[in-house]
């Protein structure tokens, strides 16, 4: 059943680009990329324990080196991917240092204070990044194919995505992962039990800003054209929003988490031009609309449910194998 | 020529600093007495700003009126948010904590927004406008005055924390919760009471910032993140260090603002305080004044 219900989600994936209009392309690559960044968060605060207001900076800095490699290094947009997650990787680990010694409320605000570090050497280093003006970023292209629209663009966006699914799954199912849990759930066991701590966190660090390093480069490929305003630290908020209302420490969660949330504002967009007519100030209004849904998603998710729509879409999982389990000739099959 | 310039970055430093201290102290009686790192302490006080000039601008109020109005609201919604949101939340862990308090932030905020929209809103004038002569350097009234507020503010709080009952209890809460319950202290009052002042002590720090700048938008709410290299500097958990890291950070940020931003082009105020915090986690993460009893691995 669950084989059928992935087959069939699949499939629509992949059919998408040639039934699916431009708008939902749009709409499925942003759900891809932000699929691939909330994992690469999720591994560092959910699944590690260590909370991270940085994650709008590792996305620009993903950004930014897929423009400079592309533009400027003359590397090829496809090989530009890995490499800006190689360099946000990088980043990210130098960031994790502190780690080893904050935790909690010290490493949000080492974290923050990387956001706004980030993104004053972004504006102040023009001859790499464009300064204020930003950069534009060409589309990838490799033997005659040219990935510059959401349309060829999705392919790609899925190929990482599911990629980033299965390896993050495999992740915690292995040794390394199971570490990484360890060390969030009791340090001094974890590394009684012969855990390398230092290791663990950096890892952590490494592996999640290679993730959003990715979801950033492919966030920019997308978009076209990035400037240091493409990345306020609503962006980390919202990413973190999505790692919450998903399921922190949960794989599945994560893309619940940012689908679910990236779908919402479209929702909403939908639902004030239908309003539109009754209160027409309301579509003026839908970024201050959003902002206030996601924030009362959050207060009421960490208060009722704080292990997130994963642990409901569990909970509803179970309760239908229960009754059909209660019921084995009623029911039928 | 050079050195007026250097008194007026540092009285401009001092005022803002001040403002600063405020805010911090508000943040640090959260934490001392709950644990709790509240990251919306800065729409807190855009909540201040915007009450205080919707009854001035839409009832009509005069000051002397608007202002109790603004305090009463505010701690009205101290007490409400711990009730609401933040008590369910008692032995979660800090990611939660903090989590909340985002959201708290963005809710505030974005409806802050939803009802008085997004342009920048003129603030009445409550000081005379002329400058005063300090010395050699002109400064407005409106900072004295602001300066001077915070003084008897802080000195009053100073006071309550001393003498008076809930001042002390408060301070048992924060020492030791066990023997405070033992005492027979209300643990949860307490929690709700550091909220309470939080709320309008940054209030009162919106008020006066609303009424030195004439104006107030939504970037009212970045002092709340300006709170942060505040108070790790001074000390999670200490109110003297909350006010000096605020004039601390308020001077460096201007100093280093003014003499800088022209050769760096601009952006330098924003950044350093949090350079200053980053170096401080480095060297002594318990800060100047703070215990030293920061969770390290």
């Amino acid at each position: 059943m669950r084989r059928v219900a992935s087959g069939v989600t699949l499939a629509a994936l992949v059919l998408l680009p040639f039934f699916g209009s431009n708008y939902a392309l749009d709409v499925a690559n942003r759900c891809g990329i932000a699929v691939i960044g909330v994992l690469g968060l999720n591994i560092l605060t959910g699944f590690t324990g260590l909370i991270s207001l940085g994650n709008a900076a590792f996305m620009a800095i993903g950004g930014f080196s897929a423009a400079f490699l592309i533009t400027k290094a003359g590397v090829n947009g496809f090989a530009a991917i890995p490499a800006a997650g190689a360099i946000a990787a990088l980043l990210g680990m130098i960031v994790g240092v502190p780690s080893l010694r904050l935790k909690g409320l010290y490493l949000a605000m080492a974290t923050l204070a990387a956001h706004f570090i980030v993104e004053f050497t972004v504006v102040k280093w023009e001859s790499v990044t464009g300064g204020v003006s930003g950069m534009s970023v060409p589309a990838p292209a490799l033997f005659g194919v040219v990935l510059d629209n959401d349309r060829k663009l999705f392919g790609l966006v899925l190929l990482l995505a599911l990629a980033a699914l299965l390896f993050a799954r495999n992740l915690f199912r292995a040794r390394p992962g199971r570490a990484l849990i360890a060390v969030r759930d009791h340090e001094t066991a974890a590394a009684v039990m012969g855990i390398d701590v230092f290791r663990a966190k950096i890892s952590a660090f490494g592996l999640s800003a290679f993730f959003v390093g990715v979801a950033g480069a492919l966030a920019a490929i997308q978009s076209r054209i990035i400037s240091p305003e493409s990345y306020p630290l609503s962006l980390a908020i919202d990413a973190l929003s999505m790692v919450i209302i998903g399921g922190m420490g949960s794989v599945a969660g994560s893309v619940l988490g940012a689908v679910g949330l990236t779908l919402l504002p479209e929702g909403l967009r939908a639902a004030t031009n239908a309003l539109s007519g009754q209160w027409p100030d309301l579509i003026s209004k839908l970024s201050i609309l959003k902002e206030l849904v996601f924030s009362i998603l959050i207060i009421v998710f960490l208060i009722f449910e704080p292990h997130g729509l994963a642990a409901l879409w569990r909970r509803a999982v179970r309760k239908r194998h229960a009754t059909t389990q209660q019921q084995p000739e009623g029911g039928g099959k | 020529m050079d050195f007026t310039f250097l008194l007026q970055l540092l009285i401009n430093g001092l005022v803002v600093g001040s403002i600063y201290a405020l805010v911090a102290t508000g943040f640090v009686i959260i934490h001392k007495s709950t644990g709790a790192l509240n990251l919306a302490q800065g729409e807190f006080l855009m909540v201040g700003a915007y009450v205080c000039l919707y009854a001035m601008t839409t009832f009509r109020l005069p000051f002397a009126a608007a202002f109790p109005l603004t305090l009463a609201f505010t701690a009205l919604l101290g007490v409400l948010i711990e009730r609401v949101v933040l008590r369910p939340l008692l032995g979660s862990p800090v990611i939660s904590v903090i989590m909340v308090t985002l959201g708290l932030a963005g809710l505030l905020r974005s409806g802050l927004q939803f009802f008085f929209g997004t342009d920048t809103r003129a603030f009445p004038e409550l000081f005379p406008s002329a400058p005063v002569m300090l010395g050699v350097v002109p400064v407005s009234q409106g900072y004295i005055w602001s300066v001077a507020g915070v003084t008897v503010l802080l000195t009053a709080l100073g006071l309550f924390f001393r003498y008076s009952r809930a001042g002390l209890a408060l301070r048992a809460t924060a020492s030791n919760q066990q023997t405070a319950l033992s005492m027979g202290i209300s643990v949860k009052r307490m929690f709700a009471l550091s909220w309470c002042i939080a709320a309008v002590v940054s209030a009162i720090g919106g008020v006066l910032l609303g009424a030195i700048r004439g104006g107030i938008d939504m970037s009212l709410g970045h002092m709340g993140l300006k709170v942060l290299p505040v108070v790790i500097l001074g000390g999670l958990d200490s109110v003297p260090g909350a006010i000096v890291g605020g004039l601390f950070i308020g001077v460096v940020e201007n100093l280093t603002g003014g003499y800088l931003d022209p050769l760096l082009g601009g952006g330098v105020k924003e950044v350093v305080p949090y350079i200053v915090l980053v170096l401080i986690l480095m060297v002594r993460p318990s800060g100047l004044f703070g215990r030293k009893k920061v969770d390290r691995v």
